[in-house]
Parts: structure tokens; sequence; C-alpha cells
């Protein structure tokens, strides 16, 4: 029998982003005991990356916003494709996850009135999202993980124990989840200080682990992103969907090569910078779809009077939602007319007083000057798309957040669904509020619903986990984990980037397959205290298994539609708006793609928009009889 | 515009350890983190380096470089000379895991001992009304990214473990001050910052503000305006005669 710490939790949150912790402290205060669990140290998570706000129809700035607006926003954001039930539920409860969020001593920045200040965000019609300058992220995770320790400072008034009934569990890592017949029994990990194994003993497991953006080369996502979640939930018999739409935001960094992909919010756009060609032309305006031609500006002048006054003017292209954008820049560049780094500028200096820029964007403003030698109240930024999100995750049931797999849970961008084919800018943080509290309540309810009968650990799987955890020791001479990991990344930004073609992604399919026989004979150095060599060999099996649903899925997709480019097949598709593509492992676990049909709109929802809308995405089955 | 670059890390745990010379390919536009990373792909692959964001927001990949407590990833080769030795080592005010990761498990327990915002009583959510200039000074606070680097800096904890215990640091001083200032927070903060967490220990010689890489003004804005407000608060006639009349038997 394997050697190692055993605990035993009620609910066990793997990940400690706004979702982990946004459901830890919902189980927690259902009065459950709870672990969090973190790859890295508490407070660190790639939330903290999240720059322009968090998306909520308050209706502060403009009143006539409300739930029915985001909703609509975010279903054309999605080309149609999200989850409607998520959306609605999204749409509704955002407001009170962010005013809740002041409770907890969250600061954003005010309105004149003293009420929460909303900014203008790609794709959304009123000013919506609460912000706090450009650092909208950082507050988030350290208003929660403040709201953690409150809440083990109640504990240890109760119980003389800080923790009694939440636990964080920080830097270390979990590497299969355990079940006990159909259902879930628990987890194994191991923590990276020690490498020592470590055993939880819970029936409810919340995947918040984020997304998988380090299996691309030129991304915003930092280390953690390597797709645990989406493989935890898969090894354990859940299913995925929307696996081939990946968010590349238009503005990463492209300049120097060691910072290309990090993330130049899309603030910049909603507070007035405008993108131009290297001939100075804002090309935007030539880009705008069909789809959403009437509510966008035909001319700069009509654009730069939006700022001013929205509601007797249209909108700036520059604020399309972001696959657009990218698809804009990756074709100026295409076609020469890119930057000397191969990207576009992105220009803020010529738009608004240099005090304003460094007040409205004080950290993009130090990120250029401290890491490209470029003051950005003076010169236009270079920018290009980098890999930023992946709409596709966990299958959940939008109420609860449950998986299919009996005491698995999922939220946030591990869970797939609620943005369909493209999240808009600013719904991925009240995203994580209101579906972290919401897999927080359904765990809660499903441990309640168990009663004594608790799932029981096999001790037979212990061992199994132990022994694949180690297995990378095992052999000598072969190859080092971090060169299949570059291999691997230049691939997938190759193969299966931001636009895609049949013979290519069946090369990428073939180059994993290669990866995969690679992965099993490569060799860690060293011990198993802090190794960084062995944590990417076992993060990079998790890798290899997202990026093949990646590729498998968008090679079956035979349209393009948001996060989805196909060069063989440019248009939108209403029967494939219909079809989720659901990826599960098959028996000797081998990704498995097959289609499945949506759940149709419901009729009060679909009412919201009017008939000549609906027309563009559905089909004329579905449209409803009026 | 490659070169290769002479490097000094620290490599070793808690038993002990030395610094080891490594030449490592240098490129335009990197920055020290870059090359630990280098090192780590083709030289060592188990040094051991905690990073995340690799863009200046989250604070995890502090070390001291040629002694001065920095973030690697927003430490540029280009200021350094193409034939000069990088030295790099972990922070030495707290205990070293192994090679560039220390254990800062301290500062999750200065944090905890700090009382919570409390929220107050007649104002449901939604009902907060807070004007942007009084909530700028706590937000300036709330910048701090928790890399640490003004703990590792402070003297009155750098080279003195004994002070741990009754010193919660620049970091912590700062997030009571923050919750002293926030418009809405209910609770007194005042006597705790003495009491409880230290603030007498600061002679105010600005080590923490000066390593800030978020540029927060840690002692101007946080711990001289606090210390005056306890200060107020000791000296205060009337405040004094109020604790005094108002105080009641437990």
């Amino acid at each position: 029998m394997t050697e190692l710490e055993r605990h035993s939790y009620d609910v066990v949150v793997i990940g400690a982003g706004g979702a982990g912790l946004r459901a830890a402290i919902e189980a927690r205060e259902q009065g459950k005991k709870t672990a969090i669990i973190c790859k890295s140290l508490f407070g660190k998570a790639h939330t903290v990356m999240a720059e322009g706000g968090c998306a909520a129809a308050m209706g502060n700035a403009n009143s006539n916003d409300n739930w029915q607006v985001h909703y609509r926003d975010t279903m054309r954001g999605g080309k149609f494709l999200n989850n409607w039930r998520m959306a609605e539920l999204h749409a509704q409860e955002a407001p009170d996850r962010v005013w809740e969020l002041e409770t907890y001593g969250a600061l954003f920045d005010r309105t004149p009135d003293g009420r929460i200040s909303q900014r203008n965000f790609g794709g959304h019609t009123y000013p919506r999202l609460a912000h706090v300058g450009d650092r909208t992220g950082l507050e988030l995770i350290r208003t929660l993980q403040q709201k953690i320790v409150s809440l083990q400072q109640e504990d240890f008034e109760a119980t003389g124990d800080y923790e009694a009934n939440l636990k964080v569990y920080a830097e270390c890592t979990v590497t299969e989840l355990l079940k006990d017949g159909d259902a879930i029994s628990g987890a194994f990990g191991y923590w990276r200080e020690s490498g020592r194994f470590i055993l939880f003993e819970a029936p409810a497991v919340v995947l918040a682990t984020g997304g998988v953006g380090k299996s691309f080369k030129v991304t915003s996502n930092s280390w953690e992103y390597t797709g645990d979640g989406h493989a935890l939930a898969m090894r354990a018999g859940a299913t995925l969907i929307n696996m081939e739409f990946i968010q590349f935001h238009p503005t990463g960094m492209v300049w120097p090569p060691s910072v290309k992909g990090i993330l130049v919010t899309e603030s910049v756009r909603g507070d007035g910078g405008v993108l131009k060609n290297s001939e100075g032309k804002r090309f935007m305006f030539e880009y705008v779809p069909d789809v959403f031609r009437a509510q966008y500006a035909e001319s700069e002048d009509e654009a730069d009077r939006w700022y001013k006054d929205p509601d007797n003017n249209r909108r700036p292209p520059e604020l399309l939602p972001r696959d657009e954008v990218a698809r804009a820049i990756n074709s100026e560049v295409k076609a020469g007319r890119g930057t000397p780094h191969g990207g576009v500028f992105l220009d803020v200096s010529s738009r608004l007083p240099a005090e304003e820029i460094t007040r409205r964007l004080p950290s993009m403003h130090h990120q250029f000057k401290e890491l490209a030698d470029v003051d950005i109240t003076a010169e236009p930024m270079e920018v290009g798309p980098t890999c930023h999100y992946v709409m596709g995750g966990v299958e959940v049931d939008p109420d609860t957040a449950s998986s299919v797999v009996p005491g698995l849970f999922a939220a946030g961008e591990v869970a797939g669904g609620m943005h369909g084919s493209n999240r808009l800018g600013g719904n991925s943080l009240s995203d994580l509020l209101v579906f972290g509290r919401r897999a927080g309540m359904g765990a809660a309810m499903y441990v309640d619903g168990l009663g004594a009968a608790r799932p029981k650990i096999d001790e037979a799987d212990v061992d199994a986990a132990a022994e694949d955890a180690l297995a990378p020791f095992e052999l000598e001479g072969g190859e080092n984990p971090y060169t299949i990991h570059q291999e691997l990344q230049q691939s997938m930004n190759d193969l299966v980037g931001i636009i895609r073609k049949e013979e290519e992604m069946e090369q990428a399919l073939g180059r994993l397959s290669e990866f995969r026989s690679r992965i099993a004979k490569m060799t860690v150095e060293g011990h198993r205290q802090f190794n960084p060599g062995w944590h990417l060999a076992l993060d990079l099996r998790n890798m290899l298994t997202v990026s093949e649903c990646v590729a498998g899925a968008a090679l079956m997709r035979q349209e393009s539609r948001g996060g989805h480019t196909r060069d063989d097949f440019p248009g939108m598709n209403p029967e494939w708006r219909k079809k989720l593509l659901v990826c599960a492992l098959d028996a000797d676990g081998v990704v498995n793609v097959s289609e499945e049909q949506q759940i149709p709109m419901r009729e009060d929802l679909l009412e919201l928009f009017e008939l000549d809308e609906l027309k563009k995405y559905l089909t004329d089955e579905e449209l409803p009889a009026k | 515009m490659s070169y290769k670059g002479k490097f000094r890390v620290w490599r070793g745990d808690s038993e002990g350890g030395e610094l080891k010379d490594y030449e490592v390919e240098v490129n335009e536009g990197e920055v020290v983190l870059d090359v630990i990373h280098r090192l780590q792909a083709t030289q060592t692959p188990d040094m051991a380096v905690r990073w995340n964001c690799k863009a200046g927001k989250c604070g995890s990949c502090s070390a001291e470089i040629n002694g001065m407590p920095k973030l690697m990833c927003m430490c540029r080769m280009n200021t350094f000379a193409e034939d000069e030795v990088v030295t790099v080592t972990p922070m030495r005010t707290f205990p070293v895991i192994r090679d560039l990761v220390t254990d800062v498990s301290f500062n999750y327990q200065k944090a905890r001992e700090v009382p919570a915002f409390k929220p107050p009583a007649d104002l449901k959510p939604g009902e907060y009304r807070m004007q942007q200039v009084d909530v700028e000074r706590s937000q300036e606070f709330r910048k701090c990214i928790e890399c640490f680097l003004c703990q590792d800096t402070c003297h009155v904890i750098r080279d003195h473990e004994e002070n741990k215990e009754s010193f919660s640091g620049p970091r912590f001083l700062m997030r009571v001050a923050e919750l002293d200032m926030h418009p809405l927070d209910a609770a007194d903060r005042q006597h705790a910052a003495q009491e409880q967490h230290g603030l007498g220990f600061c002679n105010i010689t600005k080590c923490c503000t000066e390593v800030c890489p978020e540029h927060i003004k840690i002692t101007d804005n946080a711990l001289i305006p606090m210390k005056e407000r306890v200060v107020d608060r000791k000296y205060d006639p009337i405040v004094w005669l109020g604790n005094k009349i108002r105080r009641r038997p437990a």
C-alpha cells in the first residue's frame, strides 16, 4: 500500500482562482468541510491576470441596461452556440455576485454618485464592466482570498482552529480523481515542496482549474494552464464540449520575443484606443461582418462620436467581439500591412491625454515601459493575437454545475457551454462568480443527498495513481519533458491555431500521437523535492489529452464560428449551430469525438430577439412561428 | 543580438547550498526569468523556481538579483553589461525550500492575524456608496501583488528572526492601513496596528517602498499616516477621556 497523508472532506475544490474560491466560500457557508487545493501559492491564480473588468448589468452607467440586454449580447458574442440556460443564469445573477464582493471588502472604481463604475467593452451594448483600473482580476482574487481568511477567522473564534472547516492546500497538485463505482470518492495528488503524495477522501469534487493555453506557443496564460481539470474530468468519465473553440485575444504583445503573447487589455480599446495598420489606416471598418453591421459605426466620425454620445451613434468596430478583431489583425498582417514585429498598431496616445492614460491603464503603461521600452502615452503599441481562453470544457448541468459523473462539478474556464463559440470580454470574471457559487451549492446539495452512504476509496486505485505519478523517474536516457513541451506548443500554434485547414489538423493529430509515444518514454532528472521537470512531465499528459480534443473537434466541425475558423469552410452554418461536439475517452484512453444535439432555446428567451436577427443564426424549422 | 551570459545561481535546500556558475544564452529583450527558464530547459531541469504569470502581475518570482530584491520577470537583461555576472539568490528573510524557492508561510500567518473587512451593519449589498476620491487611498494599497519583496527587505525581520513573532511587516501593516482607510469598514484598527502588528518597530527607512514593483508608497501613504493616527489617538486628551468614560468592565 502506498504511504501517504490522508484527509477527509465533504467538498474538495481543485483550483484557487475566482471560480474555485467562490465555490469554496459557498460550500463552507452551506456548512460543508471544504478543502481548496491550488497548484501555486494561495492568491497567485491566473484570475489575477484579468484586467478589464467583470460584466454585470447593474445599470450604473446606463440605466437602459438589464439582464435581458446582457443575455442577448452574450448569445451574439458566442454566435448562438452558448448553452442558453447558463447565459440566462449568468446575466441574471452577475449583479448580485458583484455587489456581494463589496460586502467582502472589494473597492471598485466609482461613478460620480458613488456607485460602482462600469466601462465599455467589446460586444457589450452598454458600459457594463465593474473594474478597478486595469487590474480587476487582482481585486477579485484578493477579495475572495480575504473572504476565505475571514471565514477561517470565524472558525478560529468558534473552534480555536483556523482550518477546522476550510483549509487551503497550496502548491499541491492533483494528478488523479478516484471513484467508487460511478461516483467520485476522492482525489490523489502530490505536494510540490516535498514530492510526497496526498489523498483526499471526499464525495464531491469541484474542478476549477482554468484553461489549456500552455498547449500553445503564443499565449497570455500562465504555466498552470495545462488543462488539468479538463483531463482529470475525462479520465474520470466526464465529457467535454466545445473544445474546438479557442479564443485568440486580438491584442497580445508581439515584441520583445520573450514577452510575446502577454495580454494587452481590451480596455485600451474600450477607453478609446484604435487599431491601425502600417499604412496608418483604421482597418477595422473593413471587417464588420453582416451579422453585426447594424450595430457598428461605418465612419471614423461616427465611431468617435459614440464615446461621448452612445445613444445616437453606433459603436466603433474596434469593439467587435474578440474573434472578429483577432481574425482582422491576422488578415492585415498576412496582407503585408503589419508592423515591423509582425503585429498591428494599437494607439491610445493620440486619443487620450497622458495623465488619463496612466490613470485608466496603469498596469499597461507599466508593462510596456518595463518590458518593451515603449511609452504608451507617447507612441502606439504593437499587438497581435494570442491564445487566451478555451470556450470548451466539462459538460455541466447549468443550475448545479454537475458533470455526468456523480460528485464531480466544474466551474469557470474548465466548464463548457456558457460562452458558446466565443466569450465576450468581462464575461469571464462574472462567470467565475456566478457558476463558482452554483458549483459550491451543487456540491453541498449532492453531499446532503448522500447521507451517511459515502463512496469509498479503492486502495488499488491509489497504488496505481502513485505508480503513474512516479513513472517519469523510472526511465533513463529518455527525452527531456521541456523539449517535448516546446514542440507540442509549436505544433498546436502552427496547425490548430487561429485559422485552420483540414490537412493541417490531420497533420497535428499525427504529431500528437507521436508525442504520446514520446511522452511515455521521457526521463526526469533529480529527486521529488520541488522538481519542475517532474511537474512538467505530469502536466504534459494533460496538455496532450486536451490538445487531442481541440484538434479532433476542430477537424470535425465543418464551418467557421467564433473561436473556430476554417479556411476550407469559411461561413457559419445553421445546421452546425444545432450540434455540440462531445469529447470523451474510450476504454483504451483514446479521445473520441461525437455529435450531440443542442437543446432548443426556451420560447421566452427566443422572444428577446428580433426575428431578423434569429434568421442569421437559426435554421427555418427553429424559428418561432410568429 | 544573442550572447553567452554569465549567471551565478544559488542551488541547495534547507540543509545548505552554494552559488553555482553557469553560462547560458541571452537574447534581445529578455528578462532574468527567461534565462532561468533556459537554464532549466537546457542544463538544470530540476532547478526549483516559482513563477506564474511572467508579466509582473502575480508576484511569484521574487528573488534577489545581485543582492537587490526583485521580480525576475520584470528584471530586463539589458540593465546588465554583457560580461557582467548576474547573481540570483533566494529571498533571504524566508527559509529556503530548494534553490530559488523559499517558504513564505510567515506571510500567510500574518495575513490571517489581520481581522477581515467588517461590513457596515446598516447597508445591504448594492447599497454601498463611496466617492472615488475616498476609495483611492485604499485602492493604492490593493495594487499589492503579494510578492513579499517588502517583507524580504525590511530590516526589522531580515536579520532578526526574533522579531517575526511580533511584527507583521510592511505588507500587512499596509493591509491594516488599507482597512482603516476603507470608507465603510466598521472595525477599529488603530489599537491593533500598534499592539498586535508591531507598527512601532517600523522606523520609516522606506526600504519597502524602494523595492515595491507596483511602486506603492508603502511608507509615505500607509505606514506614516497609520503611525500618525495611532499617535493622535493615544495622546489626544479627548480620545483619552472618551476611552476612560466609555470603558465598561467586560
